[in-house]
């Protein structure tokens, strides 16, 4: 099964956001990979250490984004492929879905897994927008893969995650591509024989502007802002045994929820 | 300029947030001088469609054929792109649900156009819309515009918008017109099985005056104790965001966000949670929240009346001790 998964820099989890015009800056922080998209490579790798096949790392951004790819290596990719473009930051996710559909048009694959959505936009849209444009069916927000019958079957039998605690089979032929539900598997750490083979592993690098890919820009963010609160949060502060005291003695007597 | 709103049902029940996104479209009508049309799409579903017209609309969009029974994305968007050719609407409203996430960029996209999605605001700047978004899980907030032409699409997250400011239709009824599609079994290529739950469904988390929800704060699982302590003093129920019950550290059905329960009790207490945007979903209705975390920055501040940035493993002992007094005395 010759599979490519999506992966994402993004900055850190807790790297301090500093705010400028309509996004962050981006020096002085630390970035790793989206952590959504480690549960759909760890996927993309159990999948061929069950039926064979190749597993191929994609990532759309600026040089910084190699070191992702290298990770993705480092755990088990046989390649890389990263579509450059210092300000991937500025696409909306229909110009990063073009971007990708054009740098993988000559591959052969049968299934492309992506996380559900990075945790700096947040858009959610990247995978599903990718399907369409290569007219793949798709199934979103998985939490299993199975083949029908052995991989040639060339369909797959998906546990697709419904709100609410509600799940849903569904069959879907091959190739597919599929957002994958994070807690869907444990992620494996990269072992030093891994990040020493990874060294030797192929990265092709594609600048995005030579892809030719067209289209205008869907969206536009104006700004970029801490948001205005709707609550007014009262906090207390003092040593446990204190801010214990005052807590009950809020929620009792000022909210009366106790 | 028309809205046009795609509501959701599932076997006959409403998804409860498209009566949100219904009232959102009637505001930004109203703001902007235009109208709005409802859509209810699937099969067996006129008297939803009849519920809906009651609602100050335009019109209801009746939507069905049998192949939109069960729900496919390839179903759906066929469908779809037929109704918006025939609607022409200017804006496409959804609610941002599991399933809007499975058709709704797809569809944008397949008639050359981008979405914006899972938006908490929308104002109209001079006869310009203004969507606002979440972005690094909730830290931040972006104002975003359409570029280019219509249709435009977006969806709207749970709870931003509220389903009782809805609008009745003035004179009665709006007019319900079913739309004819051409639907054709080769264009639909995944096969939905039966629906399911696998919670025991021990526990009706809706149903808990009082929540103590522990995030990745708790650190292991031998920790949960402290936390089921406080639980116990406020004679509540455990609950958990994702990470945890991913662990398998507390059972799926203790889930609260997005995936798993959506919750309004009197009092939730998030400890050692940071507030990520498929959590805060399923709490921010509570009506008192309080916060424990030891990064003043974490966004589950937003949605808290109390905060306390400390260590969690300090402020749970102190905490249970002196609950445990005020219930005793």
């Amino acid at each position: 099964m010759n599979i490519i998964v999506c992966v994402k820099q993004v900055p850190a989890k807790d790297a301090p956001l500093a705010m400028a015009g309509n996004w962050i800056r981006e020096s002085d922080i630390s970035f790793e990979m989206n952590e959504p998209d480690t549960f759909a490579l760890e996927e993309a790798l159990r999948l061929k250490e069950k039926h064979g096949g190749e597993v191929v790392a994609l990532s759309l951004g600026p040089e910084r984004a190699k070191q992702t790819i290298k990770e993705a290596l480092a755990k088990g990719a046989d390649r890389g492929i990263h579509v450059a473009d210092e300000k991937s930051y500025e696409l909306d996710p229909l110009a990063s879905a073009r971007a990708l559909a054009a740098a993988i048009q000559k591959e052969k694959f049968d299934l492309i897994l992506t996380g559900l959505q990075s945790d700096d936009q947040g858009f959610g849209q990247t995978g599903v927008l990718l399907a369409g444009l290569l007219g793949l069916p798709h199934v979103t927000i998985i939490m299993q893969i199975e083949a029908m019958g052995d991989a040639q079957d060339g369909r797959l039998r998906l546990k697709r995650e419904l709100e609410a605690g509600w799940f849903q089979w569904v069959e879907c032929p091959l190739p597919a591509l599929l957002t994958i539900q994070s807690g869907i598997n444990k992620v494996r750490y990269a072992t030093l024989k891994g990040i020493m083979a990874a060294k030797k592993k192929e990265i092709r690098t594609v600048p995005r502007e030579s892809l030719g890919v067209t289209g205008e820009p869907s969206q536009k963010v104006e700004r970029i802002y801490v948001p205005q609160k709707s609550k007014k949060t009262e906090f207390l502060t003092g040593p446990p045994k204190e801010v214990a005291a005052r807590l009950v003695e809020k929620l009792k007597f000022e909210a009366r929820v106790i | 300029m028309k809205i046009l709103v795609i509501t959701e049902q599932r076997q006959g029940k409403w998804h409860q947030t498209s009566w949100e996104a219904l009232a959102a479209a009637q505001q930004i009508a109203a703001e902007t001088g235009t109208t709005v049309v409802g859509v209810v799409i699937g099969k067996g579903v006129a008297p939803l469609a009849g519920e809906l017209a009651a609602a100050k609309l335009q019109e209801v969009l009746l939507v069905e054929h049998d192949l939109l029974e069960p729900y496919t994305p390839d179903g759906f968007i066929a469908a779809l792109v037929q109704v918006i050719a025939a609607a022409k609407p200017d804006l496409v409203l959804f609610p941002h649900t599991y399933q809007v996430r499975d058709f709704a960029p797809k569809l944008a996209a397949s008639l050359g156009k981008g979405m914006i999605a899972d938006c908490v605001a929308c104002r109209n700047e001079g006869g310009k819309l203004v969507f606002v978004r979440q972005v690094f899980q909730g830290k931040a907030a972006v104002d975003v515009t359409f570029a280019g032409s219509a249709p435009w699409f977006a969806s709207l997250q749970a709870g931003a918008f509220r389903a009782d400011k809805l609008v009745a239709h003035p004179s009665g009824k709006a007019p319900v017109n079913a739309v004819s599609l051409e639907l054709k079994p080769e264009q639909i290529r995944t096969k939905p099985l039966e629906l399911f739950r696998e919670a025991k469904q021990a526990v009706d988390l809706t149903q808990a005056p009082v929540i103590v929800a522990i995030g990745r704060g708790i650190k292991a699982q031998e920790n949960i104790p402290q936390a089921e302590r406080l639980a116990k003093a406020l004679d509540g129920e455990l609950a958990a965001s994702r990470p945890i019950c991913d662990e398998a550290w507390l059972p799926m059905e203790r889930q609260i966000g997005s995936s798993g329960q959506t919750v309004a009790p009197k009092l939730y207490l998030a400890l050692g949670i940071s507030g990520a945007i498929q959590h805060v979903v399923g709490m921010k209705g509570s009506r008192t929240v309080v916060a424990i975390n030891r990064d003043q920055n974490a966004p589950i501040f937003e949605v808290a009346d109390y905060g306390i940035v400390g260590d969690i493993f300090e402020i749970m002992p102190a905490l249970a001790e002196e609950l445990e007094k005020a219930k005793a005395g």
